[in-house]
């Protein structure tokens, strides 16, 4: 209790603290933004829950990792890791996932856990079990006396977070393809009436979901660290932000995955950093009922 | 009609988890060991560099003409398991190994939590174990007789941190009660033993602590840590959170350019946070249980610096980084054995948990010589400190090669 | 027809009964297939009698592991020392002491989760399908995190309880008969609740909980009730398990989200969701090949223990009963006419 009240008196003595930690959860949000708008993709076009969303982000973390290790530029590692993990993607989809759209939502959950411990498994077999990570040696910008640091690798990372999603947006909106999966996603029914190859559109999205979740990973490994085993942590943000934002709602992605982002630092600071995964989760579970008592206002029939 | 097919199944599959123990025979016998250890899931890195230092302990002693038990030679055989760095798996699997695979003797798991979980296995079946890493004094004040540590406890590893820094304020015309501690912890037995014997230290010392943190299994985030860090200016940092703890500590103490006069953590050579991170390393204090440039010797490993250089030529996957301490310790915990075994004479298992416990022996990891709890009492824990990139150890003195360079930066 | 099931029922047993001395030296695997056994089949209840899919079960095995361990812990000494970071020290427990206390803290393990169930259900249960199943997923890591910070009862270093006293293999037996009764117990009473209209009821919920709730069924007692039982037992298998594996903690052994707690539904799946012989069948089925993948496949067990999952899920979905249930339809007293 008293390192709770130190801590909260700390954010008033200090208010530039909170700017601070703003900055850092929308930093970390960023990222999260970009793993949660694939998963909001699947889920709204094909009725797919990826569980294994976070083994795609550490996928493609290996993938740009691996690059660093043969000598080639960090950077080029983002969109390496894009291209093959849009592979990967449409392997899993032809596999797994083109045979669970059609079924109930229970049975994507499950196979796409499946999927998830095996691709772990895997990634372990052949880069081993250490934690990685990929220095890229820049340096750190500092404001306000230096308590304020975006270090320029972040940046980097969130301003290469940002023109992806900017053009994932610009290419749903615009193309031909972007249009025939928001048709689909309204009503794949009708999608196929009016002439559109929805199988085709189904393995477009989710290998557009696993390529972008890659270059996340790809992010991910030149400003924090990644481990076979480490994918879980954001399988579980991204249903947290999705379940929150609602599906086919992309600014709402974007304001819940910042939002998140920068409430768990905030919690993470005034309860311990200890409490951070159970502060995502609680708010998943705050989000759920607030739902519920919507819903309950406006019952009618539930489907 | 159906549940008999089920009893088939069940008895088919029973019989073949009978038929795995056979034995492989060459000229020398075999002297057949267990260990459940983590090839998977978040300790894997340091299961994995345990498992290394086992399997190198075993080829050397078989070059080396083997175990003499009898006037007959021997050499050692490991079964190993994955437990998944999972508690409940590494109990079960050790009852596996002991009722299944009818094992006499076994050597321990990665981290005090496996260790923890499976010491109440070996002693209900008097199995005697040598473990190499698993350090929180827990393990050694509940009476188990079967267990044997060849590492110090976990509280010996920041103690002489704690005591430096201490002496560093004196320096300074400060008190030493005046120095103030950040600490954050993994929150795993391991780490909270660390935090359990810095903050005994600090107490003894009047310091106080003003951080206290504990980090996150999954998320390698501590930025929240180091805001704090940064307002409240702590005079000694410590961090301990096995390998990823150590990574993440390092990279983002140089990102956010914290300026604490004194770093101490844990696990950076298992982290390789020089070849990692390079210069961001520099002036890190480290607690390491052993360091190859220390004046310890054997006549099967020779020296520390020569276990390292024949270390890496077998396993050339550690070419360009330090072989971390805690594949040392692994082997040394199969030359114990090695020992017993010969002392003895005998495998009787109880026989050989008696030689275990008068072993008094001097090796290239340090000497060994276990308490009636069954630690070692016998070797220190020793700090190095990244000085251009190069570990030097700056204490406790008597081993001290090189002058702790504080402030850190 | 009803001669032959009774024999089979009864060979059943008498197996029950001579396993542990048939296979002393499988005597935990064997126990660990009861406890998959008791976890399939309360879970069953929900998802496959009910159509409510939970991936928070775990929580009440989480829950009944620790409430179990402090009420025996704290029956004899002060809870927060005995689980001190630093170790504690000598703690002995007698004979009395160690049973009264597991035999209590089991049966108040049953009843906390029953309570909880209840008062966690009564917000899950509003929502419905993908949102039951990751509310109440959220529910059991939230209380993982939560018991994982909770210095009191050991934080993440978790709790040692004390060892069986007196001999090792009796012990081991003791530990397979505990759960193979509360095994045979849950079997014995879902049988039984199946046949009964309450039975009936939550079916009901599953094929159309509108139409059932216009046909005057209480459908949210009904759900409550149905997971407060499994909770019950779920409750009791959680707490047995913390006194046998003697040393547990929160995130990785009680609050196994991931594992287990995933395991249970695959069991269910692979078995056939909604029958009565499904979830056992499953349950041996997947017990058998994760020990056996694990034993001689070290490495890529995960692999292939993924491999199952996904091939399970994906061809197999109505599970060993359904496809014998297709193949044999007159075994379960379903008539057919030929058609040929």
């Amino acid at each position: 209790m008293d390192q709770i009240l130190s801590n909260l008196s700390m954010l008033v003595d200090f208010p530039i603290v909170n700017l601070k930690i703003l900055i850092d959860g929308i930093m970390i949000g960023a990222i999260f933004v970009l793993v949660a708008y694939g998963l909001a993709l699947v889920w709204g076009v094909m009725n797919v829950k990826n569980l294994a969303q976070g083994d795609f982000v550490i996928s493609g973390g290996y993938v740009s990792w691996w690059l660093v290790q043969q000598g080639f530029p960090a950077l080029l590692g983002v969109p390496v890791a894009f291209v093959v993990m849009w592979g990967v993607g449409w392997v899993a989809y032809k596999l797994v996932i083109s045979r669970v759209i059609e079924r109930d939502m229970f049975t994507s959950l499950l196979a796409t856990f499946g999927l998830a411990i095996m691709m772990a498994q895997i990634l372990n077999l052949m880069f081993g079990s250490d934690t990685q990570s990929v220095d890229l040696g820049y340096d750190t910008l500092f404001f306000a006396d230096g308590l304020i640091d975006v270090p320029i690798a972040k940046l980097i990372g969130v301003l290469m977070a940002t023109v992806l999603a900017a053009s994932v947006i610009w290419f749903m909106k615009t193309s031909r393809m972007g249009q025939a999966i928001r048709a689909t996603a309204q009503d794949a029914r009708a999608a196929r009436v009016m002439g559109i190859d929805t199988e085709k559109v189904y393995a477009f999205t989710f290998s557009l979901n696993s390529a972008i979740c890659g270059a996340a990973g790809a992010i991910i490994v030149m400003v924090w660290l990644i481990q076979p085993f480490y994918g879980i942590a954001y399988a579980i943000r991204a249903f947290v932000i999705v379940t929150a934002a609602g599906l086919g709602n992309l600014p709402g992605v974007i304001a819940a995955g910042l939002g998140i982002g920068a409430l768990e630092q905030f919690g993470a600071h005034i309860f311990g950093i200890g409490y951070q995964q159970a502060i995502a989760v609680v708010l998943l579970l705050i989000v759920l009922i607030i739902r519920l008592i919507q819903q309950k206002r406006n019952r009618q029939v539930l489907k | 009609m159906k549940k008999l097919s089920i009893l088939t199944v069940l008895l088919t599959g029973s019989a073949m988890l009978f038929s795995q123990a056979s034995l492989a025979t060459s000229d020398c016998g075999e002297i057949i060991i267990g260990s459940a250890i983590s090839l998977t899931g978040k300790y894997a890195a340091n299961g994995v560099h345990a498992k290394n230092g086992y399997e190198y302990a075993i080829s050397v002693i078989k070059e080396k003409g083997g175990i003499t038990v009898g006037g007959k030679c021997y050499n050692f055989k490991v079964i190993y398991y994955d437990d998944e760095s999972k508690g409940d798996r590494a109990a079960t699997l050790a009852e596996r190994l002991i009722s299944q695979d009818k094992v006499q003797y076994l050597l321990g798991p990665y981290s005090s939590g496996m260790t923890k979980a499976i010491a109440p296995i070996t002693e209900k079946y008097k199995i005697p174990m040598v473990e190499a890493e698993g350090a929180s004094r827990s393990l050694f004040n509940k009476g188990y007789k079967y267990i044997f540590a060849v590492l110090s406890t976990s509280e010996q590893y920041l103690a002489s941190a704690v005591a430096l820094a201490a002496e560093k304020a004196v320096e300074n015309g400060r008190l030493a009660s005046s120095v103030t501690i950040a600490i954050a912890v993994e929150n795993d037995p391991f780490s909270l033993d660390i935090r359990a014997g810095v903050s005994d230290d600090a107490a003894s010392f009047g310091m106080k602590i003003i951080i206290d943190e504990k980090l996150p299994r999954d998320l390698s985030d501590m930025s929240a840590i180091l805001t704090k860090v940064k307002l409240l200016k702590p005079d000694l940092l410590i961090i301990s959170g096995h390998t990823k703890g150590a990574l993440t500590a390092v990279r983002q103490i140089g990102e956010k350019n914290i300026k604490v006069p004194m770093i101490a953590i844990t696990h950076c050579e298992a982290a390789d946070v020089v070849g990692n991170f390079g210069d961001t390393a520099n002036g890190i204090l480290c607690a390491t249980q052993w360091s190859e440039t220390l004046a310890y010797e054997d006549e099967l490993f020779g020296t520390a610096a020569e276990y390292e250089m024949g270390f890496k030529s077998a396993f050339p996957e550690y070419k360009n980084k330090k072989v971390p301490y805690q594949t040392a310790q692994a082997t040394a915990a199969v030359y114990v054995f090695k020992d017993a075994f010969e002392r003895a004479n005998s495998f009787d298992k109880e026989k050989i948990r008696d030689a275990l416990s008068a072993t008094d022996m001097k090796t290239f990891y340090g000497d060994i010589k276990f308490s009636e709890a069954g630690n070692n009492i016998a070797k220190p824990m020793v700090l190095r400190q990244i000085q251009n990139g190069v570990y030097n150890v700056v204490a406790p003195s008597e081993f001290a090669s090189h002058k702790v360079i504080w402030p850190r930066l | 027809m009803a001669k032959k099931k009774l024999i089979l029922y009864a060979l059943i047993l008498v197996f029950t009964f001579i396993a542990p001395f048939a296979f002393p030296a499988y005597g935990t695997q064997l126990a660990t297939l009861w406890l998959m056994i008791i976890v399939a089949i309360t879970w069953d209840m929900t998802g496959g009698q009910m159509g409510y899919n939970s991936l928070g079960n775990i929580f009440f095995y989480g829950t009944g592991m620790y409430v179990a361990a402090l009420i025996s812990i704290g029956q004899v000494y002060d809870v927060g020392e005995y689980t001190s970071a630093a170790g504690g020290g000598i703690y002995e427990f007698t004979d009395a002491q160690y049973f009264s206390g597991l035999f209590l803290g089991v049966i108040s393990a049953g009843i906390f989760c029953s309570i909880t169930a209840v008062l966690i259900g009564y917000i899950t249960f509003g929502l419905r399908g993908p949102y039951f199943a990751i509310g109440t997923l959220a529910v059991a890591i939230a209380a993982g995190e939560l018991v994982s910070n909770w210095e009191w009862v050991g934080g993440g270093q978790g709790i040692a309880l004390p060892v069986y006293p007196g001999d090792l293999d009796v012990g081991k037996t003791f530990f397979y008969f505990l759960f193979a009764s509360v095994g045979v117990s849950v079997f014995i009473f879902v049988k039984w609740l199946y046949g009964t209209r309450f039975g009936a009821a939550i079916n009901a919920i599953r094929d159309d909980e509108e139409k059932a709730e216009a046909m005057g069924i209480h459908t949210l007692r009904y759900k409550l009730i149905t997971w407060a039982m499994a909770a019950f037992f779920v409750g009791m298998a959680g707490g047995i398990s913390g006194f046998q594996l003697i040393h547990f903690e929160p995130l990785e052994t009680a609050y196994q989200t991931i594992n287990l707690g995933i395991f249970m539904v695959v069991c269910v799946l692979l078995g056939g969701k909604g029958t009565l012989w499904g979830p056992v069948v499953g349950a041996i089925l997947f017990h058998l090949f994760k020990e056996v993948t694990w034993t001689y496949f070290l490495g890529w067990q995960w692999v292939a223990l993924g491999a199952l999952i996904v091939v399970t899920v994906v061809y197999f979905q109505d599970g060993v009963m359904g496809w014998v249930m297709r193949k044999r339809p007159e075994w379960f007293g379903i008539r057919v006419e030929e058609s040929k």
